[in-house]
């Protein structure tokens, strides 16, 4: 797209509001899903004159970045919480319904309630699903005892009340899975909230890590920062030392890993995962659990004239991260424009960034420069990385500051 | 088809300025203001949309070459072509024409 190409429009609440008649002769886009991903999908696409509805049976988001600071006790559930009035004025039509099935031959999609909605694009963002057939013992019933928190909401409460509940002294673990899943850092960050929170209110207490894997995101980062500033409190367990977990036991309190047996008083089971349920049922996954999309466009490579946005695709390096939701939507939505008026989608560059605190002060960053190469999404050479482990403690708050602006300014731009 | 205005409600709210916005900026644009786009009350970022492009490409030059210390645009800066910094600093700051004061 060349400069003299974009239109410069006068701005004022009339140009808000998309004209009916401009709309009926729009072509049809049907989003599902109203997380970081579909939500900022929708919002794009009607920004570019597209007829667009959001499938969303909810009425509220609850997001899951910072929602670790309210399990550390200094963040309010409701700063999660937001709904879908502001994009209802932005012409993007809310469907309360779930998707059920997709017919794409006749390019319609189906509701619960039986209703089609017929698209020339479907964007799909179902988030993921929790896998509770893969760790024995661990099913639904069991996370309202051992709640996993990784989708924000009651969970995240749960986890939060169990954690004030716990006596001084008493025993916290951590289920970790095996990539990929949502948030790579979040685990490493809600375990340092938690023993801030241990620290400051029960420090003769005990959190233990159980991860199947030997190596995690900012691993030195964080553990330099648990060295610091709760030593002796976290105990990471890797998976070359048994930490792997093969079994829970709820009405036990019980972790059984490959080498022995811990009880604790509260357990953070994170299961594995995979694309949102819907995603598996219309054969949007692969035998990953993933949906695999076209790096240019974030067109399913398994069915055509639907697109797969946020953590349930995979095309590539690009982690599983709220910030990765957000720009792949807006790009998706401009390959989208583009494949309508059958123009070629310009090259681009995404960037991810995600911000963990270490303390309710402090945090450190991961960052990430994306292109596409032979359809899929790369690293650029020589960019990205973690925080500089010398960074000052100026430089560690302000990285704090960052987290929650981002957070601010993201979910303005999606819900505000 | 109807081109409309992703920040129209974005620049209304930055002030009771005059303000011509974009229609549309290209995703590697839109990927600087996931940070450093706007927000309906001052935040940590430094905010881009109100330089113009000469600033916004001696910054990005200067963070790629170490020249300028920062947090996390020593990383980002480093993954971009001299042509790709000037081509989103432009775009950028044609969106943010009537957005300075």
């Amino acid at each position: 797209m060349t400069i003299s190409r974009r239109r410069f429009l006068q701005v004022g609440t009339a140009a808000l509001a998309m004209p009916t008649v401009a709309r009926a002769a729009s072509p049809r886009v049907v989003v599902v899903g109203g997380g970081f991903a579909g939500a900022m999908a929708a919002r794009s696409l009607a920004a570019r004159g597209l007829d667009v509805k959001l499938v969303e049976p909810n009425a509220r988001y609850v997001a899951c970045p910072l929602s670790n600071a309210v399990i550390g006790g200094f963040r309010k559930m409701e700063a999660q919480s937001f709904t879908y009035q502001r994009l209802a004025t932005t012409g993007v039509s809310l469907v309360a319904q779930a998707l059920a099935a997709i017919d794409p031959v006749k390019r319609e999609a189906v509701l619960t309630d039986g209703t089609r909605l017929p698209y020339e694009r479907l964007v799909m963002a179902p988030g993921i699903e929790l896998r509770f057939d893969a760790l024995p013992g661990y099913d639904e019933a069991a996370a309202t005892i051992m709640p996993h928190a990784w989708q924000a909401g009651p969970q995240t409460l749960l986890l939060r009340q169990q954690l004030e509940a716990m006596p001084d002294g008493g025993v916290v673990g951590m289920v970790i899975p095996a990539n990929p899943y949502r948030c790579p850092p979040g685990p490493y960050e809600r375990a340092s909230l938690i023993a801030h929170y241990l620290k400051t209110q029960k420090p003769k207490s005990k959190l233990f890590l159980f991860d199947a894997k030997d190596s995690f995101s900012k691993q030195k980062l964080f553990q330099s920062a648990w060295e610091r500033l709760y030593p002796g409190l976290i105990e990471w367990v890797p998976l070359s030392q048994g930490g792997k977990v093969v079994e829970v036991i709820p009405a036990e309190g019980m972790i059984v890993t490959e080498f022995g047996r811990q009880k604790v008083n509260v357990a953070n089971v994170i299961p594995p995962q995979r694309a949102g349920v819907i995603a598996q049922r219309v054969g949007l996954a692969d035998r990953t659990g993933w949906c695999p999309v076209h790096a240019t466009n974030f067109e399913s490579t398994l069915l055509p004239n639907i697109h797969v946005v946020g953590d349930a695709a995979i095309m590539g390096a690009m982690p599983k991260s709220a910030f990765s939701a957000h720009v792949q939507a807006i790009a998706c939505a401009t390959a989208i424009e583009a494949g309508l008026q059958g123009d070629d989608m310009p090259p681009y560059k995404l960037i991810n960034a995600c911000y963990s605190l270490i303390s309710p002060d402090e945090a450190i960053s991961v960052t990430g420069v994306y292109q596409a190469r032979n359809d899929r999404l790369v690293d650029v050479e020589g960019s990205g990385g973690v925080s500089a482990s010398d960074l000052s403690a100026e430089g560690r708050a302000l990285e704090a500051h960052y987290a929650e602006d981002w957070f601010n300014r993201v979910t303005w731009q999606t819900y505000g | 088809m109807k081109r409309a205005l992703p920040w129209a409600a974005a620049f209304l709210l930055l002030g009771a300025v005059t303000v011509h916005a974009q229609a549309m900026l290209s995703p590697s644009a839109e990927a600087c203001l996931s940070c450093h786009g706007p927000l309906p009350r001052p935040g940590a970022f430094p905010p881009l949309l109100t330089l113009d492009a000469d600033a916004t490409i001696s910054a990005m030059v200067a963070f790629r070459s170490g020249a300028r210390t920062g947090t996390i645009m020593n990383r980002i800066a480093k993954g971009y072509t001299d042509e790709e910094i000037r081509a989103i600093a432009e775009e950028l700051a044609q969106i943010g024409l009537g957005t300075k004061p």
